[in-house]
């Protein structure tokens, strides 16, 4: 889960990072600062907000209130801004960065800093960055920030402070889960301190159960995805018009490139996971119908799901919910013969194999 | 010749009167494999299907188990694996999902550490057909047979073993290994033993987007392995920046597309099939 910037800085305050004297502000009534220039930062869940005008500066009460109604009334990559932050102007000698986050090949955090910020890492040489692998048995120590304050030829004065501010990023990494902690830029003033500039904070979604302090942000999901989320199915919203209905990530995704391969265009990505429940089934169908799909595809590999279980499903969803566009079923796995036997008592075909299916379905869904 | 579970594998369940637990301790039996105890705090001295239950790991080494099926909630996971590690058990499969990953981290580390093996978490585990199945796999689908087959998915996994099976061919081992962002075993891990096994003599290799996992394994396929892989790659159509289910199925900042795997298998010469429905074929190619 991403977190705002004026939500990260909060959690910056709370572990002892300094950051920019600022005001969060949800409407233009709000619109007050008492010591001017003052930075105006649109908060979406969205990189690039600077190029797409989200950042302006304001030196009066009238500029303010001019530019702060204005980036209010932006959206930014199709995201609505809510609510604005405002912060003191720094007076920026030097721009560095650092980041903690997972390197999935080597199965540790790693950090990573560099004199070069400003700009996105990806844009910074790799022979500027330092690159430094926490052992997660070990954990972090003092040593860590040494050293890679020593890499990174840091000034005395600098140096403690950065020390400073990297333990107690990776205390937040680590007692937040997060998946990022960034701070890009961190800025060096022309006083000498050292300050984030900005804030990124991506909170793994699987440990919200022990952070319950943190507010969910549902910008990231669509209405149907919110829909989906709050009745506990995995959704993913899709532009084109074929419904899927699928078990397990791999088949769901395998289904959902088999349709685009095949000329389809699917309209969503779902997936049962490993329930074997008729009113799971019938959910989805619910769910689909928000959805409003020119044609349906199950698609359903029996093992922990019983192909029964969702044959009754499909009966009890055309009952209860009703299904108006064409629906094809594919079946295979464990009870996949009783599972055939419900769907054809009540008129419904169901294909063995899964191509067979997905043929089928894009052929009626094109021909509408 | 089997790899990491044969005859000889003794599972405890963790968790063993949860829904799952119970559930999959039947199955397992049904499969032939050994069970021999189950943990579940409170509820030490019953037993589920035949199989006692302890209430700590300690009491339930009496039974001699060498290997674990964790399936307790997400929060105890951590917990759960370091009481299997405390104990010297050298082989944990955890079928678990929304695990947070920094646990799954902590507990591949230390597992590392001290020489055990960790086989998920959110996978389908291991079968080998028909000495041992430690995990959740469909017990119909196998036929002993020469392929080995690895895998980040369950159900897909189901579906291309069917396949495999179908076809007249059959398994050596399969190996689960798991949908999230940090697992235990990883391709490699498992590349490494179908090459000293006697009994594999071509390797299904199943991947899906996210991560950099299947052209690590395409670098090692191409320099160490002998013997011939066939790959299916899932998510060629998924759209960038969404968890696709898997919460390690994410193409994040360009990484991790299924392009980039494709064309990283082929340069190590391994055939990547356009379609599940092609593995079976292809595998008979390479073996002739």
């Amino acid at each position: 889960m991403n977190l705002y910037e004026y939500q990260a800085k909060e959690l910056f305050r709370k572990y002892g990072i300094t950051v920019p004297k600022g005001k969060h502000v949800k409407n233009e009534g709000e619109l007050a600062w008492d010591s001017y220039p003052v930075v105006i930062k649109a908060q979406v869940l969205t990189g690039g907000r600077g190029k797409a005008g989200g950042i302006k500066f304001a030196n009066n009460a009238r500029e303010l209130a001019e530019n702060g109604k204005q980036v209010m009334s932006m959206s930014i990559k199709g995201l609505k801004v809510r609510s604005i932050l405002l912060e003191e102007k720094l007076d920026i000698s030097k721009e560095y960065y650092v980041s903690i986050t997972l390197d999935r090949s080597k199965r540790m955090p790693i950090i990573m800093a560099t004199t070069s910020g400003g700009v996105e890492i990806e844009d910074v040489p790799n022979e500027k960055i330092v690159k430094y692998w926490i052992d997660p048995t070990l954990g972090y120590s003092s040593f860590v920030g040494r050293d890679i304050s020593f890499r990174l030829n840091l000034p005395a004065e600098e140096s403690k402070q950065f020390q400073d501010i990297l333990s107690r990023m990776y205390r937040l990494y680590e007692e937040y889960d997060c998946e990022l902690v960034e701070i890009n830029p961190l800025v060096v003033t022309k006083q000498g301190s050292i300050i984030a500039g900005d804030a990124k904070v991506v909170v793994d979604s699987d440990s919200l159960f022990r952070h319950k302090d943190l507010p969910e942000n549902s910008a990231e999901r669509t209405e149907l995805e919110e829909i989906a989320f709050t009745k506990g199915y995995s959704l993913v919203e899709l532009d084109g018009n074929i419904g899927v209905i699928a078990n397990g990530a791999g088949l769901t995704m395998a289904t959902l490139d088999g349709l685009t391969q095949k000329g389809g265009k699917p309209r969503n990505f779902l997936d049962l996971g490993g329930s074997d429940d008729v009113e799971k089934v019938v959910g989805a169908f619910e769910i689909l119908k928000v959805a409003k799909p020119k044609g349906i595809l199950i698609n359903i590999f029996g093992g922990v799901t019983h192909c029964d279980t969702v044959a009754n499903g499909i009966v009890e969803a055309k009952k209860r919910v009703g299904v108006d566009v064409p629906m094809v079923v594919r079946l295979s796995g464990v009870n996949e013969d009783i599972g055939r036997k419900i769907l054809k008592e009540n008129q419904i075909d169901s294909y063995a194999d899964m191509m067979d299916a997905i043929e089928d379905i894009v052929k009626v869904v094109n021909s509408r | 010749m089997s790899i990491y579970v044969d005859e000889e594998t003794r599972i405890l369940v963790q968790g063993i009167t949860g829904h799952q637990g119970s559930f999959n301790t039947t199955q397992m039996l049904k499969f032939g494999s050994k069970v021999v105890a189950g943990t579940s705090p409170g509820k030490g001295g019953t037993s589920i299907d035949g199989v006692k239950v302890f209430n700590t790991v300690e009491e339930a080494m009496g039974e001699d188990p060498n290997a674990t099926f964790i399936s307790v909630a997400a929060p105890y996971v951590l917990d759960a694996a370091k009481e299997a590690i405390y104990n010297g058990i050298g082989l944990i499969y955890i079928l678990t999902e929304k695990v947070p990953y920094q646990d799954t981290m902590r507990i591949v580390s230390l597992a590392k550490k001290m020489g055990k093996i960790v086989v998920g978490p959110n996978g389908p585990g291991i079968t080998s057909p028909f000495s041992c199945k430690l995990g959740i796999m469909p017990n119909q689908i196998f036929k002993r047979g020469n392929v080995g087959v690895i895998s980040r998915s369950g159900t897909l996994t189901y579906e291309i073993v069917n396949q495999i099976t179908t076809s007249g061919l059959g398994e050596s081992t399969v190996v689960g290994l798991g949908g999230d962002p940090v697992t235990g075993l990883n391709y490699i891990d498992v590349l490494e033993e179908f090459k000293k096994d006697d009994q594999t003599e071509a390797v299904a290799m199943v991947g899906e987007i996210g991560g950099t996992a299947e052209e690590e394994a395409a670098e090692y396929i191409k320099n160490n392995f002998n013997k011939p892989v066939v790959s299916y790659i899932t998510g060629r159509s998924a759209p960038p920046g969404k968890r696709m289910g898997h919460a390690g199925a994410i193409i994040s900042r360009g990484k991790g597309t299924a392009e980039s795997k494709v064309s990283a298998l082929e340069n190590a010469g391994v055939k990547v099939a356009a379609f599940p429905y092609e593995i079976p074929s292809l595998l008979k190619k390479v073996l002739q």
